[in-house]
């Protein structure tokens, strides 16, 4: 089978508009939380969210850099977040300007959970408003999920596989899954891989919170909302943006020179086969999910140093995903250490995955693993784990496992080994 | 440059994201301006916003200038 590795990493997020202002905000602990900005959240039972910062902010986002005036106008903000972190990938990787051949085999595998709802949401209120006629003839392009996808693709000329997965808050690693095996089964040389979101709009907000996932006891405090594994934990916050990876052929990177961050050595996928919503009593799905990607790797337990965890500070969801990595690591448990990068930036939902594995593939390159924050009291179930609380640590980090969990009971796991 | 012309010139510039030099009366908006055809739908709901006029289809197939939409919108008012 032939070895993939990442040579390109790019990123959107609520702490920085590229991987290193946010890598250096996780680190030095700081949250993304604030009350919501998009809309007027007062009558709202959550108010606060993780959002991406207006360009003027101290680690604010500049979508023109990479995206056009105009695409910015036609499509949901997911898609203009997905273009930017994919154009910093394929910079980073110094492929951004690559021969037609190369680009025949170069292609795209960045999804997202929902989509384009904001742009779904506000033109709907034209129809119902003003009738079919005043429907923006870019409405179903501009937000689409598999539009990400097509818009890097013509931008750059990729024309090998373009793909765009949709399993809800799994999809940044079902992408990166997915892509590293179209290399390894020789679809392509070279894949830009991740996911993006953006979903902070009414509905949005309102249907989470009435699903009951929503973080809705610190709306005057929004920096402490999101306390994955803590006992005050009530919901998670929502975040947005986007993380893409350039994933490419180990002896095509070698031949070319390029900087080789890690190789994805594993990677896992289950069903619950149980709630829609809520994850299985045993975390059946999130431990089977991790077991294959284990065994795929080649790896024993106790290379793993560091797990991101799925850790989305759900009362439920927490617990479970802790005893599915318990029973998966047995005595190796207390030997690694374990975060929630969600306690910073939220939760990314589709985008989550594919952030996460950034920062895995980050703690690698800077020994040092990232804080899980505001975990004042950690429950019961916790003891003998190494959370990180509040602070970010130094230790040698040589393989990462990364877990997604969504809603419909998909799971995927992704472990990865430095070079 | 009538008023009309001013109006027109301003979404164009909105719209399409092109310098407000380039936007002449005799600017095509798909050689000039890079308008694809679905851009040119988008702007003609503008104008009709704008302007409340109503552009029917056969009509706005025949806008390709920045010129042709002041003429068509100024025979409308």
């Amino acid at each position: 089978m032939r070895r993939v590795v990442v040579t390109g990493l790019g990123m959107v997020s609520p702490l920085g508009g590229d991987v290193e202002t946010s890598w250096k905000n996780i680190i030095a602990s700081k949250s993304g939380a604030a009350t919501i900005t998009r809309f007027d959240p007062t009558d709202y039972k959550c108010r606060i969210a993780c959002e991406v910062k207006p360009k003027d902010h101290e680690y604010g986002y500049d979508a023109s850099f990479d995206v056009d005036h105009k695409i910015q106008r036609q499509v949901d903000l997911f898609i203009v977040f997905g273009i930017s972190a994919a154009s910093q990938a394929l910079r980073d990787a110094g492929l951004d300007n690559m021969s037609e051949e190369e680009r025949l085999r170069a292609g795209c595998s960045i999804g997202s959970g929902i989509g384009g709802l904001p742009g779904i949401e506000s033109e709907s209120l034209v129809l119902a408003n003003k009738g079919p006629s005043r429907v923006s003839p870019h409405f179903v392009h501009g937000r689409l999920i598999n539009l990400i996808s097509g818009q890097v693709s013509i931008k750059y000329g990729l024309m090998g596989p373009n793909h765009a997965v949709v399993t809800a808050c799994s999809t940044g690693a079902h992408s990166i899954g997915d892509a590293a095996r179209m290399i390894a089964m020789d679809d392509a040389d070279v894949m830009l891989a991740g996911g993006a979101e953006s979903a902070i709009c009414p509905i949005g907000i309102a249907g989470f919170a009435q699903a009951r996932a929503l973080s809705t006891n610190f709306n005057d405090t929004p920096e402490k909302a999101s306390r994955p594994y803590d006992v005050n934990r009530d919901g998670f916050v929502m975040g947005e943006g986007a993380g893409v990876v350039v994933l490419e052929e180990y002896e095509h990177a070698k031949k070319r020179g390029a900087k080789i961050y890690a190789e994805v050595l594993g990677y896992g996928l289950s069903g619950d086969a149980y709630h829609v919503t809520a994850p299985h009593p045993e975390g059946s799905g999130a431990f089977r999910s991790m077991q294959m990607a284990l065994k795929k790797s080649g790896l024993a337990l106790e290379d793993i140093d560091y797990v991101n965890a799925h850790g989305t500070s759900t009362p439920l969801g927490d617990e479970l995903e802790l005893g599915a990595v318990r029973r998966l690591f047995g005595d190796q448990i207390g030997a690694m250490s374990m975060s929630s990068t969600k306690s910073a930036i939220g939760h990314l939902l589709g985008g989550a995955g594919a952030v996460e594995s950034i920062f895995c593939i980050l703690a690698m390159r800077d020994g040092i693993v990232p804080p899980t924050l505001n975990l004042d009291e950690p429950s019961e179930s916790c003891k003998g784990v190494d959370l990180v609380p509040h602070v970010a640590k130094e230790r040698k980090v040589r393989a990462v496992l990364n877990n997604s969990f969504g809603f419909g009971g998909t799971n995927a796991s992704l472990i990865m080994k430095a070079i | 440059m009538s008023e009309t012309a001013d109006r027109v010139k301003k979404i164009v510039v909105e719209h399409l994201g092109v310098e407000a030099e380039k936007v002449t009366e005799d600017a095509s908006f798909i050689d000039d301006l890079g308008a694809d055809s679905l851009d040119i739908v988008e702007l003609v709901m503008a104008f009709e916003e704008e302007f409340g006029v109503e552009i029917p289809d056969d009509a706005a197939e025949k806008i390709a200038t920045v010129k042709d939409a002041i003429d068509y919108i100024d025979s409308k008012q």
